[in-house]
């Protein structure tokens, strides 16, 4: 078994060299991570790369918990998170000689949606955690139509699960009735098309669904930048160790705090951190 | 095969042997065993490839036991990854698997072998010719171009009008089955009589028999009708979307097998008054039963094993439907549950959580691996008896 690993260790470091051969280039810059965090990375790259037509850099969307291993791994120079790295995954980075610094990209509500024909329009956080919990089962129970209700949540492998989870459940289990879709795309089109679903996203993916007011909190730009709403959380970039000054990099991870960044930020349906 | 193959090998002996120089055979010698080696490393390689899967995925499975036991894994359906105390109660996922499988299984034989029996034995060879190749065209299709299919439109027309789809399948599928087991008690049943009696005897049983179908059929479809599906994300809209994806399987093998049945075996059957109905049912699809049954068998591999198409339109809710049957509540598979949860599963600390995935990939292994062997072992079987 240890020649094995020592077999397997050899493989992932000639991988990680090789990542390294990559990531190692200053004009070209990998960024890897949550599906909710991308649009902005991929926002932000588009822009750099138009002002900066030598630099090349790809985005890809694997999750968070991905995007962390990609860090770890020296597969990427930016791993896009939707939630604070876990402990675990910063003993992971100090072992492999990875310091992962922090980067506040942006802030991020998760809205509550239903389809457009459900009249509901306030839930409080305790209504949404019985949900989750299948304590509550029936929309007449909310005061709505008699229709058993879809809950429908995040898989347990995204970063948007996991806000959901602290923020919302306060440690209660999900109920075994609870669907689990991929990404927040797939969960705007399963509420669009059921008109007994609820589901959370963020908020740039509320189009054609009806995001409920939380606590009688409206979920918009204002609200969550004042934190006022109460389902909102910062969405993050990290790097390993701080980026060299000038570096494309440093302009790079940099943009969410130029005027610039902020307006791609805004336009696409995130807050601007302070 | 062998018999020509032979007799190349007694010419060989019987010639005399080519008078080489001594370097010139050493040489000779050299090449045929550098050429066989590789030949046989090539075909090895394969072989290999199995058991080092099969030995990587054991042994990341294996510590699993050692961190949580086996009892919870197999009896408890709560199934909480994540949380602090995690769960791993997989139950939920096996009786997902299965019941997808078994509605894929539903969805794809009767179809599948219909169309194998059309193609081999009912259509114009010509005709043949240009449907074989449009039915396996379903397999080049990729799994995640029907999970969109089923997420997209499948599962909202199910929520929309699933109970009135239901209703009108009833019918469809109902009405022929009846009228074909109708068909068969009433002249079991008056076999014996004569014949002026035989006749009204049998329309008697046929027209009783009929009402009642009927009744039946109105009452079951009137019943689906009028159900309303709150999730069209379900192990209907899956089974359906995975037998689809069985059929060219299904009907390619059982084709083959189909076709494998001797010709002198239907022309004995019409020899003796047989008609082609007869002839089909009677004679060339029992002589073939094996080959479809190994037919079924891939098909159920193929459908256990489909991930993208359960992990996007089959609402992956970690719950035994109750009851077991009911084929309206999401449910969860095995693999859609290793395809989602290996994203955050911790290899760096090598949890429970990551071990428990590869643990579900080797019960899956396992699996297809008996019926891998069983459909062997059946399609060996038939080679024998029917001395091909």
């Amino acid at each position: 078994m240890n020649t094995w690993n020592k077999i397997v260790l050899g493989i992932v470091a000639i991988g990680m060299t090789a990542g390294l051969a990559t990531a190692g280039d200053a004009n070209k810059i990998v960024v890897d991570g949550s599906t909710t965090v991308g649009p902005i990375a991929k926002a932000f790259a588009e822009y750099y790369m138009g002002q900066h037509p030598d630099v090349n850099i790809t985005v890809s969307e694997s999750g968070s918990g991905n995007g962390a291993k990609s860090l770890i791994n020296a597969a990427c120079d930016v791993a896009a998170m939707s939630r604070p790295m876990k402990n675990s995954e910063m003993k992971a980075a100090k072992d492999a000689g990875v310091l992962p610094i922090e980067h506040i990209a942006a802030m991020d509500g998760i809205a509550v949606v239903v389809h457009p024909s459900n009249p509901l329009a306030n839930l409080t956080i305790e209504q949404i955690r019985d949900i989750y919990t299948g304590k509550i089962t029936n929309w007449k129970e909310l005061g709505g139509p008699d229709r058993p209700m879809v809950a429908i949540s995040r898989d347990t492998n995204s970063g948007t699960y996991e806000t959901f989870e602290t923020m919302v459940m306060n440690k209660a289990k999900m109920g075994e009735k609870v669907e689990y879709v991929g990404s927040n795309g797939a969960i705007r089109q399963r509420v669009m098309s059921t008109p007994a679903a609820i589901g959370y996203v963020g908020l740039a993916f509320t189009e054609e669904v009806k995001p409920l007011t939380v606590n009688g909190v409206e979920a918009s730009a204002e609200t969550v930048a004042s934190k006022e709403y109460p389902i909102s959380r910062p969405l993050y970039l990290y790097t390993n160790g701080r980026p060299k000054q000038s570096s494309p990099l440093h302009d790079f991870i940099n943009l969410p705090d130029a005027p610039e960044g902020k307006k791609i930020v805004e336009d696409l349906g995130f807050v601007p951190s302070n | 095969m062998t018999e020509n193959v032979k007799t190349m090998n007694e010419m060989r002996r019987d010639m005399p042997p080519l008078l080489l120089s001594h370097s010139a055979r050493r040489r000779q010698r050299i090449a045929a065993a550098v050429g066989n080696g590789f030949l046989l490393a090539v075909t090895s390689l394969s072989a290999l490839a199995v058991l080092f899967i099969f030995y990587f995925i054991a042994r990341d499975a294996w510590p699993f036991f050692r961190l949580e036991g086996v009892r919870e894994f197999f009896t408890s359906v709560r199934w909480y990854p994540s949380a602090d105390h995690a769960e791993f109660g997989a139950l939920a996922m096996f009786v997902g698997s299965g019941l997808v499988t078994l509605g894929a299984i539903l969805v794809a034989v009767p179809l599948g072998v219909a169309a194998a029996v059309c193609l081999s034995d009912v259509l114009p060879f010509s005709v043949r010719q240009v449907v074989k190749p449009v039915i396996e065209i379903l397999a080049a299709i990729p799994s995640v171009a029907y999970g969109f299919f089923a997420l997209v439109v499948l599962a909202p027309l199910l929520q929309e009008s699933g109970g009135p789809i239901l209703g009108v399948a009833v019918w469809i599928v109902g009405a022929p089955l009846a009228a074909l087991a109708i068909v068969v008690v009433a002249d079991l049943a008056t076999d014996r009589l004569r014949d002026r009696t035989r006749t009204r005897v049998r329309w008697l049983i046929v027209g009783l028999l009929g009402v009642g179908a009927f009744a039946a059929l109105a009452f079951a479809g009137k019943a689906l009708g009028g159900l309303q599906i709150a999730s069209g994300a379900n192990a209907l809209n899956v089974s359906i979307i995975l037998g689809i994806m069985a059929l060219p399987t299904v009907v390619s093998v059982s084709e083959d097998a189909l076709q494998a049945v001797e010709r002198g075996l239907r022309e004995g059957s019409y020899a003796l008054g047989a008609t082609r109905a007869e002839t089909l049912v009677k004679t060339v699809l029992p002589a073939a039963g094996s080959g479809i049954l190994a037919a079924v068998i891939l098909g159920v591999m193929r459908a256990i094993g489909e991930t993208m198409v359960v992990w996007m339109a089959s609402g992956n809710a970690a719950q035994i439907p109750s009851p077991w049957y009911n084929f309206l509540e999401p449910v969860r598979t095995l693999t859609a549950t290793i395809a989602g949860d290996m994203g955050e599963a911790d290899h760096v600390t090598g949890s429970a959580r990551y071990h428990v995935l590869f643990l579900m990939a080797l019960c899956l292994l396992v699996f297809s691996l008996l019926c891998n062997l069983s459909s062997e072992w059946v399609i060996r079987r038939t080679r024998k008896k029917t001395g091909g």
